[in-house]
Formats: structure tokens, C-alpha cells, sequence
């Protein structure tokens, strides 16, 4: 193994309680993501170029200052972005020192590029974040750009490995609220012995500031967001699957 | 009506029946009584029991009467009676349903005159809500009756008068009441009045064999004093119907006693604090012991302990609208202190523990009394669950390090007010309010000048004249006026409090002290936040000065990016750190009245808003007239990491330095929280334990949304009972002035992302 820490482009860190993954957490975005969500609410995050270019060592220095407070916060480290399995080698050392000094590990990511991440690396990943976009081919598509099956595959492959996932699942209105899909994703999910949740997030306009500010057309801007009935359908719609849907 | 019935005298033991230990027996030992019979509680909050009929119609007959104080300001004010603890007849909020007796006047929520504190400040409180001043009470005091007031304004000096009024020493007690005092109400239903008197008699005879040196002469005036005031509470308790002179033999009647006790406090005093102490546990004992004697069930208990919180809850006291403008929503401080580890390692957690915090359910949120959850990541789980559930749901906790109090001041440590720890019967604080360290800067730049009215009112220095600030010259000159400003705050300091012993002694809370006390100098700063970030912009950005025409610098201009403090980052955390360090040690170079021991805290309460409008454009990018953080938070915004980097940054201001507390107050959203009420309090409970682990003394802990407060503001009768933590106290948002809710408003909101 290589003692030379890796280099990653990341666009900040933070500390964050009740997103990210259980308790309080140290959160790295990473910079530079293959898809382009049409609601995506990080478009800063984007390209790989506009991140500040840090090595592993620095990362890990501001997770030490922070390793006393996150863990009696019950928390750990999340690797989030932009798209982690982008940078592979960078999350996987960020993982796995974080992981030897006994903290919590979670990365979150789409799954599309879950080839890239070796079995080493998930073996240090006490969580994966999951965010499967939609469960229609087509929808996924034209939503993201990019192919539902890699994250299909991925599901499954952790699943064979035991590593818990946290699915996440945003609410669209007209986008990902179809009934049919939404079961068609509950069932898929009820196959696997590793969902220990499923967040379903109802789809904001919080990063539309971010757009104006990269003069980028914010795709979604008009679109409705969820109502209350929509969102409770839905996440029933899971729990009728058997699945813990918060 | 179901008043305790007086049973005679009995033996204290009846009343101690089923008690263990013996040291309290002998002496007057309230925390040796609570060691040897408490029963630690380690369960969850299933077994609470919620309001019963009797209860909510007698806090609906009370409550009823808000609305109408709200709109008129005060319900009504007896402007004749001067209030001491005998003054007033017996009042009832529902006679025949009240468990727990004993009003401040004859009527609730009537309020009473206090005028040893000082007689404008009550001639101008009756005047603000249309009253006219009695003219009998305006001639006893303006001509027979020296006031505190009038003492203090007689031994000032003109720098003092000038300091004050510039405001760069702020909120000073020099025309009312100082509080911050705790009487260790538990001695009264303890021991009852009788041994307390006894034991007052014995204090005051070792005084006798001394000469009569001023402070002897003192003292023994004090404890006569003491005596007398006790004799009073006996006659006031009587009136009630309850024979205080014996100890309490129930868990109704120490209820009661205490209450009584309390009572007798805020009929005597007028203080800007007046909190209650740390009673839940000590109860506590009675309520298990009447339980396990089958003389009362959980809804009878929950029943006593809801009772006594709303009357804890309608204490009020007559205020002018200046001080309310600095400690807006009428807060009274009752303070009261829960949980906690004790010295052997048992929690202090009891079963009453949760039943004070279940009154804010069974009563509904409400801002007093202002309860504290002492912290400790050692308490038992279901009781930080519970905590942090209710913190959610109401937003009126606030929290402070039960591992910084307890090798400090011991496991019946008390918090007086906001964030003032003291062991309750043991010390005292002579209550100091702040100065304005963002202002002391300007000074320091302006070479003792005011940058808002061009007057010298620190001593004359040379101005800095560089186009842009230097950061070591700008240092050395801020540091020269620190040095002053300490001098004549420590100086004015011993004025007020030497005035407010003379003519305005708390006798019965000092009855409930042993003799002789520890006293604190609790001095106080505000504008840490700007001072610091003015310091670090100067020292990694750069400053420009801009002056007026007369050469005084009136604004600054921050050239490129600087650390902030508030984002863990010790580039700038450890400016604050320095400049709380290095403004304790200024202070203690002073010697204080009676020997007080000197402290400081970092803690402005809703003074903030004052304090910012009273201070010009600072060197960090701060417009002039905008409002400081509170306490010791980051500036509004500037703290761009959430919610755990902010704590972070405020927990490295080192305790031992500002033993008088240190005050953040943090607002999250429900979501930035977590997803459900579970996985909420889970988290919620985990930042108290990491904070507190990293060496953090408090935190007011909101969750709330921001369009909530942005629709109180616009639609305030929806909102009646919408309660928020400020600073170090907790008010009913609806009551603060249009400004401090624009303040509230203003401030980060750590949210999900």
C-alpha cells in the first residue's frame, strides 16, 4: 500500500446531524459528479476542475480535531459530493483511516459508478448511502442523464457483501411520484436483507440560489414540490413492502 | 380548601420519619439529607402522569389573565403598599382547587412596589402603564427613606457617570434590584423555621466575642436582620394556614414550605434574578417516601409539583420599559437546576426530575420557571431522551456542564439567572452585568474617544492614524484601554454593591445562607464575537480606516477574506479565548467589596440588541447599530460549518476563566435534526454529550423554523405560547420588543443541507 496520501477535489467539509448517515457527522463533499440530476441541489459540486485540490492527510487532520466530538455524538465520517466513487482511491483512504481510528464510516453515492468501489473499500464502509433516482428506466434517464442498472447491481453486490444501506429516495411531483414505479422499487428493495431504511426526501428549491449565482438555468425551477398527503403516500407505499420508510 | 392543615408541634421526628443519615440532623446540611435518601432514577418517562381537571382549571383560570396583561402591559399594581413579606393579605388564584398557596399580593398577577431598590425606577414603572405614583410612598422615600438608588448616584464618580452613560459599561445594578441570589428554600421545609432561627441565634453569638470592627458591626446587623425576616416568613405562612416554624411531614407540606420560603423572596426583593435553586431531587425524597406510604399516587404527585410551577410561573415584578428594552419579555429567572451527577457517581436523577420537565406538557412551553438541565454524558439515557424530546418540543431547556460545575462548586451546585453557578446556602454573587468589548476596541482606535458622540470619555491616548490598522499596534492600544475599562468596572462595581448591602439586603434569601458566604464579583462581558473578528480580519485581511472631518474613525473597510470565529477554526477561536483570559486577569488586579472572590461570563441576555445599537461600525464589516451575537456566539451567519463547528468554537473559551458562565444559544431546525421525533432526540442528546465532552459550559438549545417565527411576528395571537431561548433564559416570543425578534429572526438557523 502506497504511504503517499492521495490527492481529491472537494468542495467543503461540515459537521451534520441527521442527514448524512446516523448522529452527527463529519461530512466531505467531494467535488465532480457524472450526472446531472434535474433537481440537483449541489450544482456547485458538479465539475471535478472547480474543487480545491487536498491531499488525504489534510482531510484526516480536520477529522482528527473533530473525532472526539463526532463520536460521543454517536456520528462518524460521510463521504458525500458531487459523486465519491469518482475519486475512488481519495474516498477509499479517507474511509478506511477513518475506519481504523474506529470511527463510523458512510459514504453516499448513485450507485452508477459502484463498479469502481473494491471490495476492500467496502469492506471499510459501515454504510452506504444509496440514492436510487427513480426505478424507470426511461425516467432515470431523462432525470439524470445517466443507466439505473449499475445502481441495480450495485444494491445487490452489497447486499451479497452485508453492507447496510440507507436508501434515499427524492420525491418529484411528475417525476418520481408514479405508483407502480414506487412499488416496483419497494419490491426490488424488499429482496435485498441489507435496506435498514428508506429516506424518502420531498424534492426542495433550496439550491436554486446556487444556479442564478453559476448562471446555470435551474431545470426545475417551476416544478411543484411535495405535499404532505404525497409524501405520507409514498413512504406507506414502502412500508407496505416491509421497508422502514422515514 | 386544601391548604396543608397545621398538625401542632411536632417532634422533627414525625416529620423525619423514614430519613437515613445523621450529619443533617445536627446541622443545617440540606445535600448530606438529599445524599442519604434520594432514590436515582434510571428509567424512562412512561410512568408521567398528564394534567388532571383540577389542574387545568386552575391554570386556565390564571392563564385567562395573559391576554389582558399583554395588551395593557401589567394586570394592575397596588402603587401604595411598599411590598415586604409581610405587606400583603393572602391571595388565591381558586381557592378551593389550589394545592399550593401564596401569592405576592392579594390578587394574581398584581404586581407591588419595591422602592429600596430605588424610587425613579418605580415612579417611572407605574408611569409607563398609566399609574400614578402614590404621593406618600414618593415622600417616605424621597425624604425619610434613602434608597440603594440614591446611595450609589452619591458615591459615583464622574468617570463612573460617564462610562455608564457612553455604555460602554452597560446594565448595571444601580437602580434595581441586583438578585442573582439563591435562598436554599429547601431548609424550609426541611427543618422549618424554628431550628433555622436557632441556628441564626448561634451563628450571631460567635460574632459577640469579636470587636466591633465595621465589619463585624455589619454582620451582626445582617443576621438580626436574617432573624427578623424569618420571623416574617412564619407570620406570612400563617396566613396561609401553614405552621412553617415546624419541618414538613409531607410531601404536600414541603412542597408548600418551599414554596412559601420562595415566596417570601419575591416579596422581599425586586432582584433582576431570582431563581429557585435545585429542588426537584430534594422533593423528590418526600414525594417517594408519601407514595411508598400510599398517602398519595403519581397523579397526586405530578398534581403538587404542576401547582407549584404555576406559581413559580406568574411571579412578577413592576419594571420600567428601559429595562425591559435590555431584558425584554419580562423574565423573572427562576431558575431551577435538574439532574446531574453527585459526587459518588450517582445521577441526581429522580423521579421528580422528569416531572418538573413533564409541567411543559401538562401546562403547555412556557419561559419560566427557567429550567436547566445540568449535563453530563454519564446521565441515564432514558432521562437524556426525555430532555432532548422536550427540548424539541417546546424549546425551553437550556443545558450547562454538570463536568465543569461539579469539581468547581460541588453536586448542589445551583444556576442563579442565565449561566451563574454557585453552591446553593454556601455563596453568593454580587451581580455585575457587562462592558462592551467592541466598544472598549473603538476607544482604542479613537484614543479614548466615543465614535459615535466624538466625547473622551476613556483617558486621553494617541489616536492609530495608519490608512489601514496595524494589527500589533492596534493590540497594544486596545489592551491599554482594557486595562482602564476594568479599573472603573471593578470600581463601580464595589459602589453598587456596598449601596445595595446598605439599603436594599436580601434578608431572607441571606437567612437561607450560612453565615459567613462566599461571595463572587461577577463581571460580565459583551461584543466578544465582534472584538474577536475585528481582530482577526485585522490580522488576515486588511482594514482600511475611514475618519470624519474631526479625524475620528467612523467606519472600516474589510479588504479580502478573514477566519471567523464560530467555524472551529483556531485562527480565530483563540483570539476569544485570549481576550476572556486576558480581561479576567484585568479584573482581578482590582481589589472588590467584602472580598468577593472576582468572575466573569460571557452572557448578554437580549442585551445584544442594546449593546449593538450603542456601538458604531466595528473593524470586522459590523454596521453601526447592528446587534451583537448573545453571549459568546459566533456572529449572526458567520458561522457557516452548522451547528456542532459553532459549539466547537465556543467550548474552547476556557471555564476557569469565566467561572460566571458562558452562554451560547444554538436554533436548529426539527430537520436539521433528523428525520423522526425518535432519531431527533437521539441526535439531539449526542451533540449535548460530545459538547459537553469538548469542554462546552452551556447551550440554549431552539428548534424551530424560521417562517414559525417569521408568522409570530405577523400573526402574534396564534402564537400565545410559542416559547424560545434568547440568552440564558427562555421567552414567550410573542412579548419580546419588534427589534429582538428581528434579532432572533436574524440569527443561524442550522438546518439540513
Amino acid at each position: 500500500m502506497s504511504t503517499v496520501s492521495s490527492m481529491g477535489r472537494i468542495h467543503s467539509w461540515d459537521l451534520s446531524t441527521g442527514v448524512d448517515g446516523p448522529g452527527t457527522r463529519f461530512v466531505l463533499f467531494v467535488n465532480g459528479c457524472p450526472l446531472r440530476c434535474l433537481y440537483c441541489a449541489n450544482p456547485d459540486t458538479w465539475r471535478m476542475r472547480d474543487g480545491r485540490l487536498v491531499t488525504a492527510d489534510e482531510v484526516m487532520e480536520q477529522v482528527d480535531k473533530h473525532r472526539g466530538f463526532i463520536t460521543a455524538a454517536r456520528g462518524g465520517v460521510t463521504v458525500t459530493g458531487g459523486e465519491p466513487l469518482l475519486q475512488p482511491a481519495f474516498t477509499g483512504e479517507i474511509l478506511r483511516r477513518s475506519k481504523e481510528r474506529g470511527l463510523h464510516t458512510a459514504v453516499d453515492t448513485s450507485g452508477l459508478l459502484g463498479a469502481r468501489a473494491t471490495d476492500e473499500m467496502l469492506a471499510d464502509t459501515d454504510l452506504v448511502l444509496l440514492d436510487i433516482k427513480a426505478f424507470d428506466v426511461g425516467t432515470y434517464r431523462s432525470l439524470t442523464g445517466g443507466r439505473l442498472a449499475p445502481t441495480l447491481n450495485f444494491a445487490t453486490r452489497l447486499d451479497r457483501l452485508g453492507v447496510p444501506v440507507w436508501v434515499r429516495y427524492v420525491l418529484v411531483p411528475g417525476w418520481t411520484d408514479d405508483k407502480d414505479s414506487v412499488d416496483g422499487l419497494g419490491e426490488f428493495l424488499s429482496g435485498l436483507g441489507n435496506v435498514d431504511r428508506v429516506d424518502v426526501l420531498p424534492f426542495h428549491k433550496m439550491g436554486a440560489a446556487k444556479y442564478e449565482a453559476l448562471g446555470i438555468p435551474f431545470p426545475l425551477r417551476d416544478n411543484p414540490v411535495p405535499d404532505r398527503e404525497l409524501t405520507d403516500r409514498v413512504r406507506e407505499q414502502f412500508r407496505e413492502h416491509g421497508l422502514r420508510a422515514l | 380548601m386544601t391548604v396543608v392543615a397545621p398538625t401542632g408541634t411536632e417532634a422533627p421526628g414525625v416529620a423525619w420519619r423514614g430519613f437515613t443519615g445523621e450529619h443533617w440532623r445536627r446541622r443545617v446540611d440540606v445535600r448530606g439529607f438529599i445524599q442519604a435518601n434520594y432514590t436515582p432514577y434510571e428509567g424512562d418517562a412512561a410512568f408521567l402522569a398528564g394534567p388532571t381537571t383540577r389542574t387545568r382549571t386552575v391554570w386556565e383560570k390564571v392563564s385567562g389573565l395573559f391576554p389582558e396583561e399583554r395588551r395593557k402591559g401589567i394586570l394592575d399594581v397596588d402603587t401604595a403598599v411598599p411590598s415586604t413579606i409581610t405587606s400583603h393579605a393572602p391571595g388565591y388564584i381558586d381557592r378551593d382547587r389550589e394545592l399550593i398557596v401564596g401569592l405576592q399580593t392579594d390578587a394574581p398577577l398584581k404586581r407591588a412596589i419595591m422602592p429600596n431598590g430605588g424610587l425613579r425606577m418605580v415612579e417611572n414603572g407605574l408611569r409607563a402603564y398609566g399609574y400614578e405614583p402614590d404621593p406618600f410612598v414618593t415622600k417616605v422615600f424621597g425624604t425619610y427613606r434613602k434608597t440603594h438608588n440614591a446611595g450609589v448616584f452619591d458615591a459615583y464618580t464622574p468617570e463612573m457617570r460617564r462610562a455608564r452613560k457612553a455604555g460602554i459599561i452597560t446594565g448595571l445594578p444601580d437602580s434595581y434590584g441586583r438578585g442573582r441570589i439563591i435562598g436554599d428554600y429547601r431548609r424550609v421545609a426541611l427543618y422549618g423555621t424554628a431550628i433555622l432561627i436557632k441556628e441564626k441565634k448561634a451563628e450571631r453569638s460567635l460574632l459577640d466575642t469579636k470587636p466591633s470592627t465595621p465589619d463585624v458591626i455589619r454582620d451582626r446587623e445582617e443576621l438580626a436582620e436574617q432573624i427578623r425576616a424569618l420571623g416574617e416568613l412564619e407570620e406570612m405562612a400563617a396566613g396561609y394556614g401553614c405552621d412553617v416554624t415546624r419541618p414538613a411531614a409531607t410531601a404536600h407540606e414541603a412542597v408548600q414550605w418551599l414554596y412559601l420560603g420562595y415566596l417570601a423572596a419575591v416579596k422581599e426583593q425586586n432582584g433582576a434574578a431570582m431563581s429557585l435553586g435545585r429542588t426537584s431531587t430534594f422533593l423528590d425524597v418526600y414525594l417517594e417516601r408519601d407514595l411508598a406510604e400510599g398517602r398519595i399516587d403519581e397523579t397526586r404527585a405530578q398534581e403538587l409539583i404542576d401547582d407549584f410551577v404555576i406559581k413559580l410561573r406568574i411571579v412578577r415584578f413592576l419594571r420600567t420599559p428601559e429595562y425591559d428594552a435590555l431584558f425584554s419579555g419580562d423574565p423573572t429567572w427562576v431558575t431551577e437546576s435538574i439532574g446531574g451527577i453527585g459526587r459518588d457517581g450517582r445521577p441526581l436523577v429522580t423521579r421528580t426530575s422528569f416531572r418538573y420537565l413533564q409541567t411543559l406538557y401538562n401546562l403547555g412551553p412556557a419561559p419560566e420557571p427557567n429550567l436547566t438541565v445540568l449535563w453530563s454524558p454519564r446521565l441515564p439515557e432514558g432521562f437524556k431522551t426525555f430532555c432532548a424530546q422536550v427540548s424539541i418540543d417546546t424549546s425551553s431547556l437550556q443545558y450547562e456542564s454538570d463536568e465543569l460545575l461539579r469539581p468547581c462548586t460541588g453536586d448542589d451546585t445551583a444556576i442563579a439567572c442565565c449561566v451563574s453557578a454557585m453552591t446553593v446556602g454556601e455563596q453568593m454573587q454580587f451581580f455585575g452585568a457587562r462592558v462592551n468589548l467592541a466598544k472598549a476596541m473603538l476607544y482604542a482606535i479613537n484614543g479614548g474617544r466615543d465614535e459615535m458622540t466624538g466625547e473622551q470619555i476613556a483617558p486621553e491616548s494617541e489616536p492609530l492614524t495608519g490608512e489601514y490598522l496595524d494589527h500589533d499596534e492596534l493590540y497594544k492600544a486596545y489592551d491599554r484601554t482594557l486595562d482602564w475599562l476594568a479599573a472603573t468596572y471593578v470600581d463601580a462595581l464595589n459602589v453598587i454593591h456596598y449601596m445595595h448591602d446598605k439599603y436594599a439586603y436580601e434578608r431572607l434569601e441571606m437567612a437561607l445562607h450560612d453565615h459567613p458566604v462566599h461571595r463572587t464579583m461577577a463581571c460580565g462581558i459583551a461584543g466578544l464575537s465582534v472584538a474577536t473578528d475585528s481582530l482577526s480580519a485585522v490580522k488576515h485581511a486588511r482594514v482600511k480606516v475611514i475618519r470624519d472631518a474631526d479625524g475620528l474613525a467612523v467606519d472600516y473597510e474589510v479588504e479580502g477574506d478573514y477566519p471567523a470565529y464560530g467555524n472551529n477554526d483556531d485562527r480565530a477561536d483563540t483570539i476569544a479565548a485570549e481576550l476572556v483570559r486576558s480581561f479576567m486577569e484585568k479584573v482581578r488586579r482590582h481589589p472588590t467589596y467584602r472580598d468577593a472572590e472576582h468572575t466573569q461570563s460571557v452572557l448578554t441576555i437580549t442585551s445584544n440588541v442594546v449593546y449593538g445599537k450603542h456601538t458604531g461600525n466595528t473593524p470586522d464589516g459590523r454596521r453601526a447599530g447592528q446587534p451583537f451575537a448573545p453571549g459568546a456566539n459566533p456572529m449572526n451567519g458567520r458561522d457557516k460549518h452548522g451547528m456542532a463547528a459553532s459549539a466547537l468554537s465556543v467550548a474552547k473559551i476556557p471555564y476557569e476563566a469565566a467561572r460566571d458562565g458562558i452562554s451560547l444559544t444554538s436554533t436548529v431546525t426539527p430537520e436539521g435534526l433528523g428525520h423522526d421525533p425518535a432519531e431527533r432526540a437521539g441526535n439531539l442528546a449526542g451533540i449535548l454529550d460530545a459538547y459537553t465532552a469538548s469542554g462546552g459550559f452551556h447551550m440554549n438549545v431552539n428548534v424551530l423554523d424560521r417562517a414559525t417565527l417569521e408568522d409570530a411576528m405577523e400573526h402574534p395571537e396564534k402564537y400565545p405560547e410559542l416559547t424560545i431561548r434568547v440568552s440564558g433564559y427562555a421567552v414567550n416570543f410573542v412579548r419580546l420588543t419588534r427589534e429582538q425578534q428581528l434579532d432572533v429572526i436574524s440569527r443561524t438557523f442550522h438546518g439540513a443541507m
